[in-house]
């Protein structure tokens, strides 16, 4: 601790400092990146197919709540319903409430990971929450191979 | 006719911003005087103008002319007065005129209240504020104008985000624009320092107050919001780490940062030159911010505009607010001279750890927030940045922080000694230590980030109550202790209610966090549940109308050790313009925590689903923040403020000639 006599000394130590200080921030956006959780990958169900997302893993699981496919268990709080792109489906299981504008042939952004036979366990469903607002990044990207669009709108559950 | 007025005076106000700007340095480098004045009065005159506007804005919401693009784009005939109100700023023009409105009250501000700078700085300092008030108005008049007309005018309006109906959220936005605006007075006052070329002790007992107000708004404004995502999305949680939040989080690190760098360029006129940064990249950060919650880059509830054009001209503007702030950063201040020296053990060397840590959180925060952007910006997909990212960086690093700030306060001036502030803050350590351990031990493992953080927050409002004992002598000299307590002057009362303020934030995220008592469960009439130490009894739900709205509205009575407690009555609402599904929870706030209702859906047999939850201490969290906001008034209440410069500094203005 011989203190900072003078000013040259003084500007290497904040010169040490500033470089330890984003030495500090690299690392640590690199460690905080690794735990589970940090970065998700957003995929629309044709993609989870491709890339053969290991189970267990999370991510976000984007697209169009095919129609006629939801399902209210017993209990009154699990619901399943099959997420599509129109290229591939891909099931979803939750507990909770839903979102009050949940509808079938509508976008939805669900959160959770793979169980072992290829179904998705979800944690959080966002559905649009008003008329106008549909989650960005739930059409789906080749809408050519939805061949009826149209279809997919009715069936809708009401409440 | 109202709303033309409001337009005219927009346009008044922009020709009076761009003279402002530009007239006060021809003043200046000419020596003349009366061309400084125009800084002054035009000030005044954009604040008028600027308030005529707003005034005409909100009449038209009033009156409901749905003749005005911006009534009938975001009102509704039907909505309660106090969101006719509120859905002036609830929307992107109406919150461009709000931070006009604002900027231009700050400048006016600077007018009226600045007399006791240097006639030269001020002028300065008001002609850069009008460029910023410039670039602003012609934003607003070029790309959203809340004033153009409709022809022919439609007989209903759209209606306000039902989200945004909430008495919590009519004060959110002017208490966060306060406090994102506050800032760009410190920038200001930045800019003005580095064209003068000197920055003196007296230049940061200026800004200080500047910066604190700013501080105190954003604090109250993020409490607000984080209050109304708590309340009002029904999810329990009170923040996110969502861009939205992150994009005024990241202001309020660095603003933080800025107080605490101030000061030491008053008492020891050093680190100027990095105050000087400070400020530019807090107002940076506020720009940022806007930038990515108003362009419609980040979706969510705070994204008014999905206009290109808007977001080119943002971005334009950002590029050349923060470039050429940031270039005349690098061209002059090697100019400035170096300060006094410190050592490392000293209260500077404290002030700087807590710079560094506060600025290496808001960068690793704005690495989270801009990833995503960047990476789908680069087409390699779409990703999102989760809650652990934020939480890892957050306990990594503000953890040395509050370790740290328990020693700051103690440590002398230029050279502090260790030992001895070790020695005053021995008994905290002990109890913060055998606090930790007990809970850890407690609860059988598992839970070493509850006994970390417990451990952290009885450390530091136990280091803040003997650093007060200390000061005041309480243990050497009891006798006169009331006597000095009240002689400590106010500013070390806000120091010490602020840093309390923080421990007890601390409380309330780490208790609310662990023992949260979360129940999902159906539900028939006659149903009861214990939740912690409380039990609900369901009464049944039953159809509610309101305004604008019909809900469902489920009965609870809440029971404790079998006497009846409260009734609560959390509603499902839809709204009908727009039509939308609001959740309203119900709280009943206890001293203890709180009792959280949240009903679902009907599921079948007259059943409804439901969420319970009991949220101890959660009061810690607005409890905290409170305490911090009264420290800063407490501290901008204190007289070395007041007084500002001496006498004869403002007596003699440095026109050259």
């Amino acid at each position: 601790m011989a203190g900072l006599r003078t000013r040259k000394k003084q500007r290497l130590t904040v010169m040490i400092l500033a470089v330890a200080a984003l030495a500090v921030a690299a690392f640590l956006i690199v460690f905080a990146g690794r735990q589970s959780g940090s970065f998700n990958l957003f995929l629309q169900p044709s993609e989870v197919l491709q890339r053969n997302v290991p189970t267990g893993q999370r991510f976000r699981l984007g697209g169009l709540v095919a129609a006629g496919s939801l399902v209210r268990q017993d209990d009154g709080l699990t619901y399943s319903f099959s997420v599509t792109d129109c290229a591939a489906d891909i099931k979803v299981h939750y507990k909770g409430i839903m979102p009050s504008l949940f509808r079938e042939g509508q976008g939805v952004v669900t959160e959770g990971a793979l169980d072992g036979n290829g179904e998705f366990l979800a944690e959080t469903v966002l559905a649009k929450h008003d008329e106008n607002y549909a989650p960005p990044g739930t059409m789906p990207k080749n809408e050519e191979a939805c061949a009826h669009p149209e279809a997919l709108t009715q069936g809708a559950m009401g409440r | 006719m109202i709303a033309e007025l409001g337009h005219f005076a927009t346009i008044l106000a922009l020709v009076m911003a761009a003279l402002a700007a530009t007239v006060p340095h021809i003043g200046i480098a000419k020596g003349d005087s009366r061309l400084m004045a125009v800084a002054d009065n035009a000030a005044i005159g954009q604040f008028l103008m600027a308030l005529i506007a707003f005034g005409a804005l909100m009449y038209s919401y009033l009156i409901s002319d749905f003749s005005v693009y911006a009534v009938a784009a975001n009102s509704h005939s039907a909505k309660p007065l106090l969101y006719k109100i509120a859905g002036v700023w609830g929307n992107h023009e109406g919150s461009l005129m709000l931070w006009v409105l604002m900027l231009s009250l700050f400048g006016a501000a600077l007018s009226t209240k600045g007399g006791k700078l240097p006639a030269r700085f001020r002028t300065r300092v008001i002609a850069i504020q009008s460029a910023l008030v410039f670039g602003f108005l012609l934003f607003t008049l070029f790309t959203s104008n809340p004033f153009l007309r409709l022809d022919p005018a439609p007989i209903e309006g759209n209606g306000l985000n039902p989200l945004l109906q909430d008495p919590g959220l009519m004060f959110h936005p002017p208490m966060l624009y306060l406090g994102y605006v506050g800032l760009s007075v410190a920038f200001s006052f930045a800019v003005a320092a580095l064209i003068e070329g000197e920055v003196t002790p007296l230049w940061a007992r200026w800004v200080r107050p500047w910066t604190l107000i700013a501080w105190v708004f954003l604090t109250g404004g993020i409490a607000l919001g984080s209050w109304w995502a708590y309340y009002e999305l029904g999810w329990g949680g009170w923040w996110f780490w969502d861009p939205a939040e992150n994009a005024s989080f990241m202001p309020w690190l660095v603003a933080t940062a800025l107080l605490h760098s101030a000061i030491v360029v008053e008492k020891r006129d050093a680190l100027k030159s990095w105050t000087i940064l400070l400020s530019i990249v807090a107002f940076s950060f506020s720009l940022l911010g806007t930038f990515l919650v108003r362009s419609g880059v980040i979706t969510s509830v705070h994204a008014f505009a999905n206009d290109p054009e808007r977001g080119v001209f943002i971005l334009a503007f950002l590029a050349l607010v923060i470039g050429g702030s940031l270039a005349l950063y690098a061209w002059r201040a090697p100019r400035l001279t170096p300060g006094g020296l410190f050592g490392m053990v000293s209260r500077e060397s404290a002030l700087v750890l807590n710079n560094v840590l506060l600025s290496t959180f808001a960068g690793v925060v704005l690495v989270g927030t801009l990833y995503p952007l960047v990476l789908e910006a680069a087409n390699a997909g779409q990703i999102s940045v989760g809650a652990p990212f934020f939480n890892y960086a957050a306990a990594v690093l503000m953890s040395p922080l509050i370790i740290a700030l328990g020693f700051g306060p103690l440590l002398a001036w230029k050279r502090g000694r260790l030992p001895k502030a070790a020695t005053t803050l021995l008994p905290a350590a002990l109890v913060a230590i055998v606090v930790a351990i007990a809970i850890y031990w407690q609860a059988a493992g598992g839970v070493i980030m509850t006994a970390f953080g417990l451990g952290l927050a009885v450390w530091l409002l136990g280091s803040v109550l003997l650093e007060v004992a200390d000061r005041t002598q309480l243990l050497k000299k009891p006798s006169g202790f009331v006597r000095r307590v009240r002689s400590l002057p106010r500013a070390t009362w806000g120091m010490t209610l602020a840093h309390a303020g923080v421990a007890v934030l601390l409380f309330g995220i780490t208790i609310s966090d662990t023992w949260t008592v979360e129940e999902l469960l159906v539900m028939q009439p006659g149903d009861e549940k214990q939740v912690g130490d409380y039990t609900f009894r369901f009464e049944g739900v039953a159809p509610v109308a309101g305004p604008n709205y019909t809900s469902v509205a489920g009965y609870f009575t809440v029971f404790e050790d079998g006497e009846e407690l409260t009734r609560l009555m959390p509603e499902d609402r839809l709204y009908t313009d727009p039509v939308m599904n609001t959740t309203e929870a119900a709280i009943y706030p206890l001293v203890s925590g709180d009792l959280y209702a949240v009903i679902g859906e009907a599921a079948g047999g007259g059943r409804w689903s439901v969420r319970l939850y009991f949220k101890p201490f959660v009061s810690g969290l607005w409890l905290g923040s409170i305490m911090m906001m009264i420290g800063g008034l407490l501290s901008l209440s204190d007289r070395r403020l007041r007084i500002g410069a001496p006498r004869k500094q403002a007596a003699a203005p440095r026109v050259e000639v």
